[in-house]
């Protein structure tokens, strides 16, 4: 069978990882990263993805979308609040948002598939071969609507999506297969954009979800904001400048408190840095722990309600739970990691990468379906209870929350008027009491033959899958016939649309792939230029002049080719320039090793 | 209905498998859930009970420990993980198999849904829910009715309303030590049914036994439904 990889699509980050002789293993690109940035941009000469992509972020912000994620299965009216926050101009049809870029306009699920193909060109680079099956997480509490988007995303980038699995799960398969834990864990995983706690029963290699919980707006990406703010409200105070009406600097801003919370993860105090617009100069303000400590306490509050809900449901206390899994790059603030503690009464454990151990995961998922990993077996739950709109508006629950999926139930529908030919049902994902406040999946008619009230009988069977997705089906019990039913998604694309998009993407597909080598290889180009000027300063009084000039002119060369707009020519020149500066590099790294060892103990070098 | 299972005498129609024949190699099927011949998963008969359907007979005692071993053990067999390679045929009937043993298992797990499971299965009882107090609760709930209308309508801060909530607070801790009881008794319900069914008598005062036992399952269940739901709107309101 073909092999089937698994992919972390994050909000801020995302990661392919395939199962490499019984261990997952996280594949790097040729920057050597593992993780692509979950951005992409529109260019003069196309659409970027990942690392390259994220340089546009503050040079060209208005065609650069990053946290796509956020935007899964959403409508516009859902993201309301956030607007201002994001530099793209967003516009919806059919109840799904779309991105402006330039003259076209594209979906999330477009947008994700960007990053989706990027991640499986870089599988297939590493692997040797065609990758056309994979295994995508998304948060736990994901509902219908958005796990639908994220398999819409993985057709539209030409991969067979077998399987949907929740992030918290992905990392507990990681975890366990790692530590050979048996008891009760609870993975709490804080992302970009989500939370997610999830408590698992592990035992004899079934990995049992007891209960799910979380909020699918609530992350990383909302620890920065409140950064952003506070530096932004200064820089208005001390110069009575407002950088909202500086797209660009706004995402200098977001990056920078990004990287100030990152830092003081580790060290107590840092200065946040941002140059001013119209020529006023550089603004810098100290940071400490303890301040961002303060301003995003609540925030990390709110992710504590979720787990007790879930131990609740689990009916369980935290006494119970044997131990805490990290997952998630904001796990690395102490502050989080306090709160855990205190909540659980235990240390949680964060051996593993948090950002890596959800794409391990599905690799092991992905290795459980195509047959590798027979042993260990993931029952997964549904985030939220299903239910159907009955008389006056009140949601009639079908499928409770944390039931273990594969989930089926079965209501019977019948007609309140002699002669009715049709029934319609909507059906709802949440928890409240009346069907307005819950959210709203889908719409359908039940074909029902006329006949007097109350005559006909409807079974209609609620299913959802491994995947966390619905499917419905109809029987009419009264001639044993089964009818198809046209599902209208309310927060979705239509099949046709989803098909019209894979057309697109392969027509364009051709003309993206070319155009992306060339930039692709202008950036290696312009990397080892630099690189190799720079060694050239450092180490040419290491080798011989004739080496230098070999050096110089396979530069010029390749500097030549990197204006030109073929990407093999621009490779050859590459390769010309690599072997060039072999010796260079050789004796660059003999001097520095030479120069390390001296003044060490003799001790610390054998 | 026969509920007493019996795998070695069963003629087709007592197997647990209502189909006999497996639906891919048309050979006979003796009770599995996947074909001797063929290899191939059978689909479990929509007519099959949850506790035959997880090879536990008809009593409302059971050991949760091998429920969970044999819900683990029937979950790798149905799970639809490892029919990614197999026909569409296969995969769906792996879904609806395990759609249902989750059902089964999530229904026999909890000792009052079992019970009221057996009930449906035994006397077609439909979940009555009672819309008025149990006779001997009827005097209490009218007045702890009246006491939340006014918890209600008092203002948070007054001296009455912390009086109403203390008073609401004993109101609790009486109806909890009510369903308590009233668990209590089940469970002894649960024993006599028990102990019946493995005598297995058929006479007539055996079936008088079975009908009392069932018929006071049912009341004590519905009056147990009734009062939890008191003491959970109770809780919602003072908490």
């Amino acid at each position: 069978m073909a092999r089937i990889v698994g992919i972390d699509l994050g909000t801020t980050n995302s990661l392919v990882a395939y199962m490499d002789k019984g261990t997952p293993r996280v594949i790097a690109g040729r920057n050597e990263r593992n993780m692509v940035p979950s951005v992409v941009a529109m260019t003069d000469n196309g659409l970027i993805v990942g690392d390259p992509a994220k340089e546009h972020l503050t040079r060209n912000p208005a065609r650069t979308v990053y946290s796509v994620k956020r935007f899964m299965g959403k409508s516009l009216e859902d993201v309301q609040g956030e607007l201002t926050y994001f530099p793209y101009t967003l516009t919806e049809q059919g109840g799904v948002i779309r991105f402006k870029l330039g003259e076209k306009t594209y979906s999330p699920p477009q947008i994700s598939a960007m990053i989706l193909k990027e991640l499986k060109l870089r599988a297939e680079t590493h692997l040797g071969e065609s990758i056309t099956k994979a295994v995508i997480t998304v948060p736990a509490y994901f509902n219908d609507s958005q796990r639908q988007a994220t398999k819409d995303a993985g057709m539209i980038a030409g991969l067979e999506v077998l399987r949907i699995i929740n992030e918290p799960t992905a990392a507990s398969l990681a975890y366990g297969l790692q530590e050979k834990t048996q008891g009760t864990i609870a993975v709490y995983d804080l992302g970009g954009g989500t939370f997610d706690i999830s408590i698992l029963k592990l035992k004899d290699g079934i990995f049992e979800v007891l209960a799910t919980n979380g909020d699918t707006h609530l992350g990383g990406d909302d620890i920065d904001r409140l950064i952003a703010d506070l530096l932004i409200e200064e820089v208005r105070e001390r110069y009575g400048l407002d950088l909202h009406a500086y797209p660009d600097h706004m995402q200098a801003v977001r990056l920078e408190a990004e990287r100030a919370k990152v830092q003081l993860s580790d060290v107590l105090k840092t200065t946040a840095t941002l140059d001013l617009p119209d020529g006023k100069g550089k603004f810098s303000r100290e940071l400490t722990r303890d301040q961002i400590e303060s301003l995003t306490m609540g925030l990390i509050e709110r992710t504590l309600a979720p787990c007790r809900k879930a131990l609740k449901d689990a009916e369980l206390t935290p006494e119970h739970i044997d131990e805490v899994v990290l997952v998630g790059g904001s796990t690395r603030m102490p502050l989080v990691r306090q709160r855990v503690r205190e909540l659980f009464g235990k240390t949680p454990h964060c051996e593993l990468n948090p950002d890596e151990v959800v794409a391990l995961g599905a690799a092991v998922q992905a290795d459980i379906l195509s047959g590798g990993t027979t042993d260990m077996l993931l029952l997964d739950v549904t985030p939220l209870s299903l239910g159907i709109e009955t008389m006056g508006g009140v949601m009639s629950s079908v499928i409770r929350r944390n039931t273990t999926i594969p989930a089926g139930a079965k209501e019977m529908f019948t007609t309140y008027v002699d002669g009715q030919t049709g029934v319609d049902i909507h059906i709802l994902q949440g928890e409240r009491e009346l069907a307005k406040d819950n959210r709203s999946l889908a719409r359908f008619r039940l074909k029902v033959p006329p006949l007097p009230a109350g005559v006909p009988r409807i079974e209609v069977t609620f299913l959802i899958d491994a995947n966390g997705i619905l499917n419905v089906l109809a029987k009419d019990m009264r001639t044993g016939q089964s009818q198809s039913i046209e599902v209208k998604p309310s927060y979705g694309l239509s099949d046709s649309e989803v098909e019209q998009m894979i057309e697109d993407s392969f027509k364009f597909a051709a003309d993206d792939v070319s155009a992306r080598k060339l930039i692709e290889a202008r950036l290696d180009a312009g990397a080892l230029i630099t690189t190799t000027e720079k060694s050239l300063l450092e180490g040419g009084h290491l080798i011989a002049p004739e080496d230098i000039a070999v050096t110089r002119t396979a530069l010029s060369a390749l500097s030549v080719a990197k204006d030109g707009t073929d990407p093999r020519t621009i490779r050859a020149r590459i390769a010309d320039l690599e072997q060039a500066t072999k010796s260079l590099t050789v004796a660059l790294l003999n001097d520095s090793l030479t120069k390390g060892l001296q003044g060490k103990k003799v001790s610390e070098v054998t | 209905m026969d509920h007493q299972h019996n795998h070695s005498t069963g003629s087709p129609r007592e197997l647990p498998m209502a189909r006999s024949m497996c639906w891919h190699c048309q050979s006979e099927v003796s009770g599995e859930y996947f074909c001797e011949r063929c290899v191939k998963v059978q689909p479990v008969s929509k007519e099959l009970d949850y506790f035959t359907c997880m090879g536990f007979p008809r009593r409302l005692t059971i050991d949760p420990r091998q429920l969970e071993t044999k819900f683990y053990e029937l979950s790798r067999a149905f799970h639809p993980d490892f029919f990614q390679n197999k026909s569409a045929e296969e995969q769906s009937i792996s879904l609806g198999n395990s759609a249902m043993l989750n059902t089964a298992y999530r229904t026999l797990r909890d000792p009052i849904q079992r019970a009221e499971y057996l009930l449906d299965l035994e006397a077609g009882a439909v979940k009555n829910i009672r819309t008025s107090p149990p006779a001997d609760l009827f005097e209490e709930i009218l007045e702890l009715q009246d006491t939340l209308d006014e918890y209600r309508a008092a203002d948070r801060a007054s001296d009455a309303s912390a009086t109403l909530c203390s008073k609401l607070q004993t109101e609790r801790t009486m109806l909890e030590r009510r369903q308590q009881d009233m668990e209590t008794a089940l469970q002894q319900l649960f024993a006599q049914w028990d102990a019946l069914q493995d005598r297995g008598e058929a006479t007539d005062q055996a079936r008088a036994e079975r009908d009392r036992i069932l018929k006071h399952m049912r009341d004590i269940l519905s009056n147990r439904t009734y009062v939890k739901n008191i003491v959970n709107d109770l809780v919602a309101t003072i908490s």
